[in-house]
Parts: structure tokens; C-alpha cells; sequence
């Protein structure tokens, strides 16, 4: 009888019980759809940071410049001094300079690192030392201003010079002790090998592989890798490797020889620190912190939310937007439910109190209720699943490439350091005129940082949101059967059959 | 069977307090033809839902069987109106979306009859009033008096003591309403039920046994055509001399 009559009364309204049914559908594909977009968001922004961040780190140590150095100041040429007031070189002359620089962050004493490694729930450390290479070569011609223009006024070298552009590349120092920690943790071996002990002191590189692509280097490949005093060193490629996104280094070379080419010796300007789990991360950078007053530690979570670019903008719409949509209309699905309910019981006044006559119980009519209200509410369930995975689709395959990129506003440096370079402007902005530098006033890392990261949002659906989303079908069956059983059951029999005389 | 003593029962609508039963005092012996006459809103129906503890009096008492049923709680009178009572009402009041045979299953229900028992008595009932033929119909396949029909097999089905219909050929025909009164006579003598009848209908009510009057919520005994034995039953208000004893407050 129940079955029967649930059936019965469920097809005799039953344009209002689809209705109902596709209100909470809607709210519940919302939900799965917004939910499902919002995991995918929470992927991708985790595979930024792992491409960005390496496997294993938990921490990050930086260290700001000192104010004054740091800076990419110093490209002279031999010429150009002060204010451009230099002697002129003669035409025809060849300049070559390959300098390597700390770029943005300031060198810290590798001692640092064991200082660190020995803090309570550390599970390790690795220094490493992020540089950055430019290379200028060019012939001097019969020009009038030129480079070192005074006070930094000059613009593109005129003339008929022979100036190439500059090449610049990123230079990783790796420890090569701590092999699982460190800018190389989140490579792959492409090719060839990667470093071991032996390598400390030769000069081998690994290079990673979209660079070695663009630049034809293969490994055996001689490559070189300039010094503080604009010298070059030849290194031999010993492997290609390749990041999650390519976010790493162009050149990763043994430590020492990183510290010796930037006359940087024990020193590094990026810890790599991974903690014992992942619930002492807070406790352990604010151990950092309290040990290093002036270094940036940036944490994961504190990365995340650095992260600039539409996979931000997707993120927050996914997260404000999505997240109150699914909830206004999962509000509004239930509201319409529990008052089509009470209006279909009201409706049934005269049948509930005739039911009552013949002796049906309040429980057992409340149960009639809630049993036409949930199977409504599974059917919309159901419907919503389907919805939402349809949703899901479609956010997956119209959802276009997001770019993400970690911002410099706070000051905290990217791991690993950049891939995206700008090439720098030439003319100061300052007025050491007759220099080779960037624009800006951060020094040449600031140009050389924000690695920009592409990946494609997905939007998996898991049987955990499809469970969820079910329940929540459930209980605005539960939430509109219970107004309607409330309104039914408060009903007294004569009441109830007075009202229809 | 029924003693009804002094009961009152009022409703307030909006600030006024409208008295339907003004003190209502009244005895129904077992087997007895009761037909309550009188115009409309004077307490007819409020009177017919005390008997059939679908409501509860304001004041006084409503004996049914010894129990109070003013005193009984909600799961209690339950029991004893699915039990005991079977109600036919002027609009039939037939569940829309059951055939004819779920409606009168329905009313075995409450009392945990089996299925297939339900079925099986529930054909038969209908089959009693002359409608084997309509079992699976919906009420809207149905005439007026073929609905009825129904709601008496439905009212009948769990075999109760008592049959309290209230205008129950307020809504048919001259013809139709010639059966039903028929049917129900027949089914009244040949279940020895306690039948309580209310209609404006007067050749109607004279085919009782008892009439009696209810004006301004007050009830009088119009006519009593019961065999000695049955009145002889009766408590000493009904005892009195029969014109008016029993309703004066």
C-alpha cells in the first residue's frame, strides 16, 4: 500500500514533483560541477607548486639583498665610468663579458643550512645557490652616444655597432649530498646522467630539456657558464632533464663550482628545508624564523596564495562565485521543495483527514510524506549527478589553458628560480650611466623571476562528491518532506474534514 | 454502547466563541437506527465527530463502551476508531489516487491485515455493495453513487460496531439516493451495526428508529420507534419520557 500510494500520488502531481526534482537537481550539478572545478583548481595550483617548489620541499629559505648589492651592476666594458664621461673605445672593438650574479637573493653562510638541517622536526636541508648568466657580446662601431649615455639617459645602443642581443640563462647550484632535496628533486633524467659525489669540483652540467631543446644542446654538448668577472668556463653536459613545467633552472651545476664561479665561496641563497610531516611545517618555519630574522620562509601554503594569473582568477571564481552560486541555488532548490511540499499537503488536507478517520496514524502519514518528498529528492539526486558530471565535462574541455605565475609583491622569492626572462632594457634608470642593467630598482632577479606555469584545468568527479551531493539531494527531500509531514501530522481529523463542507 | 454526557463544544472564529454542542447529553444503545435531523450549523456534524471521536468536547463526556474517548490519548482513539467506527461522508471522501479496491484496503490498513486478506476483503466488501465489477476503477471512473458505494464498502470492510454517516446522499440523485438508503438499511439489519445517520432528508430520517433534533446545539429526541427491549437498555435520561429527554442542559 505504502509503494502504491507513494507511486500514485507522485505521478498525480507530477509536473510539480518533476519540478521539484529539477530545482534540487540543478542545486546538486552545481554543487558537483563547482566542487569538481574547485579540486581541479586545487590540482592544478598543486602542480604549479610542485613544478615550482620540488618534490619534498616543504620550505624555503631567501634572504633579501643586502641593500646596495645584488645588483646586476656590473657590466662597464672597461669603458663608460662614471656618468659616461668614459674614453671612447675604438671601433672595431670586440667585448665578450659572461657574468654571472646571485640575482635577488642575498648569499647566506652555508652554515645556515646545517643549522637549520639540526632544528627539531627537520627531516633535511640542502643549500643551493640560484644564478643568473648574462652574456653580452658585441663589436664596437663608429657610434655617437652609445652605451653609458649620462645619467642613465641613453637608450638602445645607436650606431653601426655590431651588438648582439644579450643571452641570458639561470644557473642552479645543487648540493650534490643531499640529492633528494634541492632544485633537482622535481626533475626527471631525460637523458644522459645526473650528478654524483664525484662531480663536486668538475665542471659538468645537467641541462633542462625545453632549454637544450631551444638551444640545440645535446649532451657531451660544451657549454659556458660565466664567472663574477665576466669570464667564461667551459662546462660539458652531462644529462637533460625536465621539470613537471618547466619551471627549473636552464643549467644545474655541482655546488662548489656555482660558488666559485659567483665568488660566492660557502656560501647559498636558497634552503631547501623539508620537515618530518606535513603538520610541523608552521612550527618548523617559525623555528626558521626565529633563527633568521631577515630570511623569507615560504611555505606551501604560503606560495598558494601567491600565485598570480588566471589560474588565480579561476581559482577565486571557483571558490566565491561557484561556491555562493551552488549554495544560493541549493538554498533556493530546498526553499522550493519544502514549499511545493507543504502546498501539496495542504492540498491533501481532506485526504490525510479521512485517512485519520480510518484510524491511519499520524506516523504512518507523516511516513506517506517524507517517502513521496525523498524519492523526489533521490530522483533529483540522481538527475543532479548527472548533471554535474556533464558540467564537469564541460568545464573540462571549454575550460581554456590557465597560466599561473608566483608574484613578487611580498618580496619572497620562487624556489628554484625563474625560466621566463625578460631581456632587460639597456640605459639605467639610475645614474650609473656608462652600466649594463635592467631597469627597475630590485636588481636583476626582479626581472628574472615569475616563472609562468600553463596547465589545463580538469575537473574530476569522485565518488566522495557524488556521495556528497546525493546526501545533499537527500536531505532537501528530508528538509521539504519534513515542513510537509510537520503540516500533515498537526492536522486533527475533524479539522481537517470541516474544511472541505 | 454510546453515553454522551452533558457535552459542550465550542470554536472561536476571530473574537467571537461560537457554541456547536451546548451541553448534549445522550444515550445510543447497541444495534440502535439513530438519524440526527436539523438545519444546517447547528451541531449535526460536531455531534457526529464526538461519536466518532474525530474531535474532542470542550466539556462532559463521551462513554463509548465504557472508555471516555474525551479522555483517551490520540494513539488510543486511533486504535478504537479503526476498530470500531466506519464513517461515510457526503463527498464520499475517496483517496483520488487508489482504485476503488485500494480505498476500502485502506481502512485495513491501520489494523495490520495482511496484503493478500486485505485484498480478498476488500473485493468482497465491494462486491456486497454491487460493485465487483468496478474494483480497479479510479473514484473519477466512478458516478456519484457508485463513489458511495465505495465509502460504505470502505466503512464496512474492518466489520465495525458502529457506522456514522453524515449526509451521505447529500451529493446524489432522488434514485441513487433511494439505494444507498437501501443499502445501508440492509446492511444495518443484516449486521445488527449501531448505525448513526445525520440528514436533512426527513422521509430519510423516518426509516430510523430514532430521530432526534439538534437546533442551537441543543439535542431532543423527535421520535422513537424502538423495540421495548432496546429502549428498556437505555440509561435513565432516555428513559424519560421519550419526546425531549435527552438533550437539556
Amino acid at each position: 500500500m505504502f509503494i502504491t500510494y507513494l507511486l500514485r500520488e507522485l505521478r498525480r502531481r507530477a509536473r510539480q514533483a518533476i519540478l521539484i526534482a529539477l530545482g534540487l537537481a540543478l542545486g546538486v550539478g552545481l554543487v558537483i560541477t563547482v566542487t569538481a572545478a574547485s579540486s581541479g583548481v586545487k590540482n592544478a595550483q598543486a602542480q604549479v607548486l610542485h613544478s615550482l617548489y620540488g618534490v619534498g620541499t616543504d620550505i624555503t629559505v631567501t634572504q633579501a639583498p643586502a641593500a646596495g648589492t645584488g645588483r646586476f651592476g656590473g657590466f662597464g666594458f672597461g669603458f663608460g665610468g662614471n656618468g659616461g664621461t668614459g674614453t671612447r673605445p675604438k671601433a672595431g672593438t670586440k667585448i665578450d663579458q659572461n657574468r654571472v650574479t646571485t640575482g635577488q637573493y642575498g648569499p647566506v653562510g652555508s652554515s645556515s643550512v646545517t643549522t637549520i638541517s639540526k632544528l627539531k622536526n627537520v627531516a633535511g636541508a640542502s643549500g643551493a645557490l640560484a644564478l643568473t648568466d648574462i652574456r653580452i657580446s658585441l663589436t664596437i662601431g663608429n657610434f655617437n652616444g652609445g652605451i653609458g649615455g649620462s645619467g642613465g639617459s641613453g637608450g638602445a645602443p645607436s650606431g653601426r655597432g655590431n651588438f648582439k642581443p644579450p643571452v641570458t640563462f639561470s644557473v642552479s647550484g645543487v648540493d650534490l649530498s643531499t640529492g633528494a632535496l634541492g632544485p633537482l628533486a622535481s626533475a626527471k633524467l631525460a637523458t644522459g646522467r645526473t650528478f654524483t659525489t664525484s662531480d663536486t669540483t668538475s665542471n659538468v652540467a645537467v641541462v633542462d630539456s625545453n632549454y637544450a631543446k631551444q638551444n640545440k644542446i645535446k649532451v657531451g654538448s660544451i657549454v659556458q657558464i660565466g664567472n663574477s668577472a665576466g669570464k667564461s668556463t667551459n662546462f660539458t653536459v652531462v644529462g637533460v632533464v625536465s621539470t613537471p613545467s618547466g619551471t627549473g633552472s636552464d643549467f644545474y651545476i655541482p655546488l662548489a663550482r656555482a660558488q666559485a664561479l659567483s665568488d660566492q665561496k660557502n656560501k647559498v641563497n636558497t634552503v631547501y628545508v623539508a620537515a618530518q610531516n606535513a603538520t610541523h611545517i608552521s612550527t618548523v618555519s617559525k623555528q626558521i624564523k626565529t633563527l633568521m630574522p631577515k630570511a623569507t620562509v615560504t611555505t606551501a601554503s604560503s606560495l598558494a596564495s601567491e600565485v598570480t594569473g588566471s589560474l588565480a582568477s579561476a581559482s577565486s571564481l571557483a571558490n566565491s562565485l561557484g561556491k555562493w552560486l551552488a549554495i544560493a541555488v541549493l538554498v533556493a532548490a530546498f526553499a522550493l521543495a519544502a514549499l511545493l511540499t507543504m502546498s501539496a499537503v495542504s492540498r491533501r488536507v481532506r485526504e490525510f483527514g479521512t485517512l485519520k478517520a480510518l484510524g491511519w496514524r499520524s506516523k504512518r502519514i507523516v511516513g506517506q510524506v517524507m517517502g513521496e518528498a525523498l524519492t523526489i529528492g533521490v530522483i533529483g539526486g540522481i538527475v543532479g549527478v548527472g548533471l554535474g558530471y556533464l558540467g564537469a565535462l564541460l568545464v573540462g574541455h571549454f575550460a581554456p589553458p590557465l597560466s599561473a605565475a608566483v608574484g613578487q609583491t611580498t618580496g619572497s622569492a620562487t624556489p628554484g628560480g625563474g625560466r621566463v626572462f625578460r631581456p632587460g632594457g639597456f640605459g639605467g634608470t639610475g645614474g650609473g650611466g656608462g652600466g649594463f642593467r635592467p631597469p627597475g630598482s630590485g636588481g636583476f632577479g626582479r626581472l628574472a623571476s615569475n616563472p609562468t606555469v600553463t596547465v589545463h584545468l580538469s575537473a574530476p568527479v569522485t565518488i566522495s562528491i557524488i556521495g556528497a551531493a546525493v546526501l545533499l539531494a537527500i536531505i532537501g527531500g528530508l528538509i521539504a518532506g519534513g515542513f510537509g509531514s510537520w503540516r500533515a501530522a498537526s492536522l486533527r481529523p475533524a479539522a481537517a474534514l470541516a474544511k472541505v463542507a | 454502547m454510546y453515553k454522551l454526557d452533558n457535552v459542550t463544544k465550542s470554536y472561536q472564529t476571530g473574537r467571537h466563541k461560537v457554541g456547536a454542542l451546548r451541553g448534549v447529553s445522550l444515550t445510543i444503545t447497541d444495534g440502535e437506527w439513530l438519524a440526527i435531523q436539523g438545519p444546517t450549523g447547528h451541531g449535526k456534524t460536531t455531534l457526529l465527530q464526538m461519536l466518532g471521536a474525530l474531535d474532542r468536547p470542550t466539556s462532559g463526556s463521551v462513554q463509548f463502551n465504557g472508555q471516555n474517548l474525551a479522555e483517551l490519548r490520540e494513539t488510543e482513539v486511533g486504535k478504537i476508531r479503526a476498530k470500531s467506527f466506519g464513517f461515510v461522508f457526503q463527498t464520499f471522501n475517496l483517496i483520488p489516487t487508489l482504485s476503488a479496491q485500494e480505498n476500502v484496503e485502506a481502512a485495513l490498513v491501520p489494523l495490520g491485515v495482511r496484503a493478500v486478506e486485505r485484498r480478498a476483503r476488500a473485493t468482497a466488501a465491494l462486491t456486497d455493495v454491487g460493485l465487483a465489477d468496478r474494483l480497479r476503477h479510479l473514484p473519477t471512473q466512478l458516478s456519484g453513487g457508485q463513489q458511495q458505494r465505495v465509502a460504505i464498502a470502505r466503512a464496512l470492510v474492518k466489520e465495525p460496531s458502529v457506522l456514522l454517516a453524515d449526509e451521505p446522499t447529500g451529493n446524489l440523485d432522488e434514485d441513487t439516493r433511494d439505494d444507498i438508503i437501501g443499502l445501508l438499511e440492509r446492511l444495518w439489519q443484516g449486521r445488527g451495526l449501531t448505525l448513526v445517520l445525520v440528514t436533512h432528508d426527513s422521509p430519510i430520517a423516518r426509516r430510523a428508529e430514532r430521530i432526534a433534533v439538534m437546533r442551537d446545539g441543543k439535542l431532543s429526541i423527535k421520535q422513537d420507534t424502538r423495540p421495548a427491549s432496546r429502549a428498556s437498555a437505555a440509561v435513565p435520561q432516555d428513559s424519560v419520557p421519550a419526546d425531549l429527554s435527552a438533550s437539556e442542559d
